[in-house]
């Protein structure tokens, strides 16, 4: 009985990891991927992936949060999913945020183009910045955990989140071809 | 020049979490319900008779342990499906799939 109870308590933190998380693992794999439909299948698999070592990730996470872990997860997968079908990502996402993002309307095409601008300069960036940047915007992930999710130091996560966002002012400041 | 915060401020209207599918819930809960009938059917196929050969005493404790995963897969599902259906707190739904799923294990394991 005492298996049984184990299994029932793991099963329980399961279930609030995948409540707490299931948005954020979908938003990352949107982002990384660029379209839904993949994204779906990335979010999917990372979560039946957590599912099989869910136990051990547990057991050597020491109590510290388990998101960076499950975002590492979809990070494999994404990058696996590049790997097998030797593709970028899209630079035109589905645009998201540009259609739920709400302004006055005499802003809001001028807005439109500008988050337009953001989210294309953002697929443009080199894999790691643009991972940092998902991670710290979309996610709202402090260095600490974006650390841990990318296996740097976070020394070296702040510097990579500093140098993406220079990288991404510099391509806005790029007159448009 | 854009500031630096500007772009940051841009960023965080950019970036904005998106919501996931219905249809994408319905593909995980069927996802974890495949494992369940994994472990069901493989705990089915072991009769008592095999338990006679001690060789064989390993692997109905590996399918234990797989339907104990696999249960535990079960109760995302239930939990969620009962959440849906009754609309009652996920505590509830969730003490409910348990209770269930304990029950169900204890029956198919004698």
């Amino acid at each position: 009985m005492d298996e049984l109870a184990d299994k029932q308590r793991i099963d329980r933190d399961f279930t609030e990891l995948y409540s707490a998380h299931l948005r954020d693992v979908y938003s990352y794999s949107y982002y990384r991927i660029g379209n839904h439909h993949d994204a779906e299948d990335i979010t999917e698999q990372t979560f039946l992936q957590a599912y099989r070592h869910f136990d051990r990730a547990q057991r050597e996470s020491a109590g510290r949060p388990l998101r960076p872990w499950l975002i590492r997860i979809a990070h494999n997968l994404a990058a696996n999913y590049y790997r097998d079908r030797s593709r970028r990502p899209q630079t035109q996402l589905e645009d998201a945020a540009v259609v739920s993002a709400t302004h006055d309307t005499e802003d809001l095409v001028e807005g439109r183009q500008e988050l337009k601008d953001v989210l294309e300069g953002v697929s443009k960036l080199p894999d790691d910045r643009r991972e940092a940047l998902i991670m710290r915007f979309a996610l709202g992930m402090d260095n600490r955990e974006i650390a841990r999710a990318l296996d740097r130091t976070e020394g070296a996560t702040k510097v990579l989140i500093h140098r993406a966002i220079r990288q991404l002012e510099q391509s806005l400041e790029e007159p448009v071809q | 020049m854009t500031p630096v915060h500007d772009v940051e401020s841009l960023l965080r209207s950019a970036l904005v979490p998106v919501e996931p599918s219905e249809a994408l819930s319905d593909r995980l809960e069927r996802g974890l319900s495949e494992l369940t009938d994994a472990a069901v059917e493989e705990l089915a196929d072991w009769e008592l008779s095999a338990m006679r050969d001690p060789r064989n005493w390993g692997r109905p404790a590996a399918a234990v342990v797989v339907g104990g995963t696999a249960a535990g897969a079960l109760v995302l599902v239930r939990a969620r499906q009962q959440h849906k259906r009754r609309h009652v707190s996920g505590l509830k739904a969730l003490e409910r799939s348990l209770r269930d799923v304990t029950e169900d294990l204890q029956r198919r394991l004698g």
